[in-house]
């Protein structure tokens, strides 16, 4: 090591030996307290003769307001903000993730008895990432709203959940909207996956709607002028969502109408019930089937698809303060008929194509309790069930017959939610939806909220 | 489908037949302000409030309940810096009624005239249940009703004009009989000035700039998380050091926390009305006060 090194390393030491820290006295020390109490009783005097100035001004500021007859409103105090970003909307994110562990293979997954379209099964095993959503809002001007709900799917694709505009200058409880809107139909369709309690939606919904009914088409809806919350509403939509398909025609593709009603029971309870109606059309609505042969088929529906769903929600919160513990109750129950011409073997795979008539009417429904038990931590358990019920296959009844199998499902969860903007969840179900093949489900996921604080939907 | 269409349009006709009722329908969305606009309106207005003192008002949800009140509201009273921002907003759109909108004549917001405190330093979710634009629980201190009360009755006037005078003669009243009650409760509560407290949650800031106590600390470790054990231990710490008299908490929230200080540092807890309806004594503003000064006193001694 030369000389040069060694005199800055010197230096630093002897730097260091001569630290206050290291060589002051006794005497020193007793210098230096002193003088922080001085300056500590100095300061403390002042902030008393400011708190007491304070105090003088508050009062005289009282006073004129209190005592004067009708005193001009002050103006409200205007938000800082301003500039080319003044007008920025509220933007909110939803980032969501998952830990799937699935004893049956999720690849052949299905609704026994049911010719499921749309989003169904419980999704990937292991590790995935779920759909990240992110939402823009604002008021367009003095008369219509803005929404636009993108989702940012795992698979790298984009799709526009919502994209709607609300006109809001109406009065007397009218509230048109327009876009692609997720429809008012049943309690949960409207409410998006992250708020759901728990991971997956009911089988009632994956089975009649495909997950979530959702329509490019107008809503209007009305809210009734009476102390007990009724609300009317009716849609008119392109119907290319399942059960129905894009049809390449003009016109309203399908049609919705509901109503719900609600109230309060005393401090502590609420409820809302509902009962809801979809008619669309299907144009050859593609499904595969096991045939009384056992061999797998390709179907081809052709014809009118009409759900009524009733739906019932209710909330028990201490006084109504569900901060500490809070009890929920949710049930909806589905029917479905469809009609007109169903084609067997339509990708000629067995030689035996036969297009012939088609009626059917099936059931299902489901029950969940949610149940917060301290404060943060919540349980929950649902059950699921469904009733292929039966169908008429026509020319077809010699290929085709209706199951006598009742696919179900029971699921419980638990759930952390340490802030309104974040949920981890641990859900385990028991899924029987096929004959001879329990799947076992165990999810952990996790969902957090950043950015414009969300709505308290009921 | 086309008879259920039919009953529909039918039932939307109706309703523009259904008359309105006469007194002039005030939604209040949280208790304190439900009882001004009955001091400010007497018979001449129909108070609904939106929430009871046992609830925190920023925990609410849009009940089917609400969203049919602010349908029939022809005034919406509400306190503004973000307190209902989780779910007025959504009663509000879901309602359907333009002219008690945010900026329209129909809805009224408290805090802009007040001076709001505790505007946080730094605005970000990691530091709890933080309001942008300040504490929002200003009824805590009377002068600030008084604030509000002003232009509220203004308000009333504005969206009621054929009852103007009225409302103008009620505030007047009202406001005589709170100036005298202001200087009452400052007189009552003049041994309280310098009085070391804990919160349990910081929703008592007005109160504790009005009286000139001393906070010392909150049990919760951040605003709006519940206390734990380790920053209870911390708080505990801090009243070995420093002599405290008693811990506030409000009467929506649970006492436990506040118990467990109290047993521990040998003061009082003491549970605070918060609001109009807090508890039996506190059933309209005056008592609201009153009962909070006689809590304090009580907790002090």
């Amino acid at each position: 090591m030369s000389r040069k090194f060694l005199a800055p390393g010197a230096l630093a030491l002897a730097l260091f030996a001569a630290t206050p820290s290291w060589a002051a006295s006794d005497a020193d020390l007793a210098q230096i307290r002193d003088e922080i109490r001085q300056l500590k009783e100095n300061y403390e005097a002042r902030i008393q003769a400011l708190e007491a100035r304070l105090k003088d001004a508050e009062a005289a500021a009282a006073k004129p307001v209190a005592s004067a007859p009708i005193p001009v409103p002050a103006a409200p105090a205007t938000s800082s903000s301003s500039g080319i970003a003044a007008f920025n909307p509220a933007i909110s994110a939803v980032l969501q993730g998952r830990y799937a562990n699935l004893s049956q293979d999720p690849e052949k997954y299905a609704i026994s008895g049911f010719a499921a379209g749309g989003e169904i099964g419980p999704g990937k095993r292991g590790f995935s990432l779920g759909e990240s959503e992110l939402a823009i809002s604002a008021n367009v001007d003095d008369k219509f709203a803005g929404n636009l709900i993108v989702s940012l799917t795992p698979e790298n694709t984009v799709s526009v959940e919502e994209a709607y505009g609300i006109l809001t200058a109406l009065p007397n409880g009218l509230t048109p909207k327009f876009g692609r809107f997720f429809s008012g139909l049943g309690y949960l369709n409207e409410q998006h996956q992250h708020v759901w309690d728990f991971i997956d939606a009911p089988l009632a919904y994956q089975a009649f709607l495909g997950g979530q009914y959702g329509n490019d088409g107008v809503q209007l809806k009305w809210v009734a002028p009476t102390e007990q919350f009724l609300e009317f509403g009716a849609e008119a939509g392109n119907g290319a969502g399942f059960p129905g398909s894009e049809r390449n025609k003009n016109g309203a593709g399908s049609g919705v109408i509901y109503a719900h009603t609600g109230g309060d029971i005393g401090a502590s309870q609420s409820w809302r019930a509902g009962l809801s109606y979809l008619q669309t059309r299907a144009q050859d609505r593609e499904f595969g089937e096991t045939d009384i042969a056992g061999n797998d088929a390709q179907l081809g529906f052709n014809g009118t698809s009409h759900v009524a769903i009733a739906d019932f929600i209710w909330k028990y919160a201490p006084n109504g303060n569900a901060q500490y513990t809070n009890f929920k109750l949710q049930g909806e129950y589905f029917w479905r008929r469809e009609r007109g011409d169903l084609t067997y073997d339509r990708d000629g795979a067995l030689g035996l194509t036969r297009t012939g008539d088609y009626s059917s009417s099936q059931s299902g429904w489901y029950l969940q309790g949610v149940y917060q038990f301290m404060p943060y931590w919540r349980v929950g358990l649902r059950y699921d069930r469904l009733d292929p019920g039966h169908a008429g296959y026509g020319a077809n009844a010699t290929f085709l017959a209706t199951p006598s199998f009742n696919p179900q499902r029971t699921s419980v969860m638990f759930d952390y939610t340490p802030s309104e903007f974040s949920r981890i969840r641990l859900q385990f179900a028991q899924d029987r939806t096929r004959p001879g093949a329990t799947d076992n489900e165990l999810f952990l996921q996790y969902i957090l909220t950043l950015g414009a604080h969300g709505a308290h939907r009921y | 489908m086309k008879s259920l269409v039919q009953w529909f349009l039918l039932t939307l006709f109706a309703a523009w037949v259904v008359p309105a009722s006469a007194a002039l329908n005030v939604f209040a969305t949280v208790p304190e302000w439900g009882a001004l606009a009955a001091e400010l309106g007497g018979d001449k207005v129909s108070v609904y409030t939106a929430t009871n003192a046992l609830q925190d008002p920023h925990h609410v949800e849009a009940k089917p309940s609400l969203i049919a009140r602010a349908r029939g509201a022809d005034l919406i009273v509400a306190t503004g810096a973000e307190l209902e921002i989780g779910w007025l907003p959504l009663v509000l759109q879901q309602a359907g009624k333009p002219k008690v909108q945010p900026g329209r004549p129909g809805y009224f917001e408290a805090a802009p005239f007040v001076a709001l405190l505790d505007k946080p330093a730094r605005l970000d979710r990691a530091e709890g249940d933080v309001h942008a634009a300040g504490d929002p629980h200003i009824q805590t201190d009377p002068r600030n009703i008084a604030r509000v009360a002003g232009p509220l009755s203004a308000k009333l006037a504005e969206v009621d004009p054929a009852n103007a005078s009225f409302y103008q003669a009620r505030y007047k009243s009202f406001a005589d009989r709170w100036t005298a009650a202001i200087a009452r409760w400052e007189k009552e509560a003049a041994s309280l000035k310098g009085v070391a407290v804990l919160v349990q949650h910081k929703a008592f800031t007005y109160l504790i700039a009005w009286l000139g106590l001393k906070e010392v600390a909150a049990l919760e470790p951040k605003p709006g998380i519940e206390p734990t054990t380790a920053h209870l231990s911390e708080v505990l710490a801090i009243t070995q050091r420093q002599p405290v008299k008693m811990v506030l908490h409000a009467a929506y929230q649970s006492d436990r926390a506040s118990q467990w200080i109290a047993e521990r540092a040998k003061i009082n807890a003491v549970a605070l009305p918060f609001t109009v309806g807090g508890d039996a004594a506190a059933n309209d503003l005056f008592g609201l006060f009153d009962d909070t000064i006689q809590r304090l006193l009580k907790g002090a001694q």
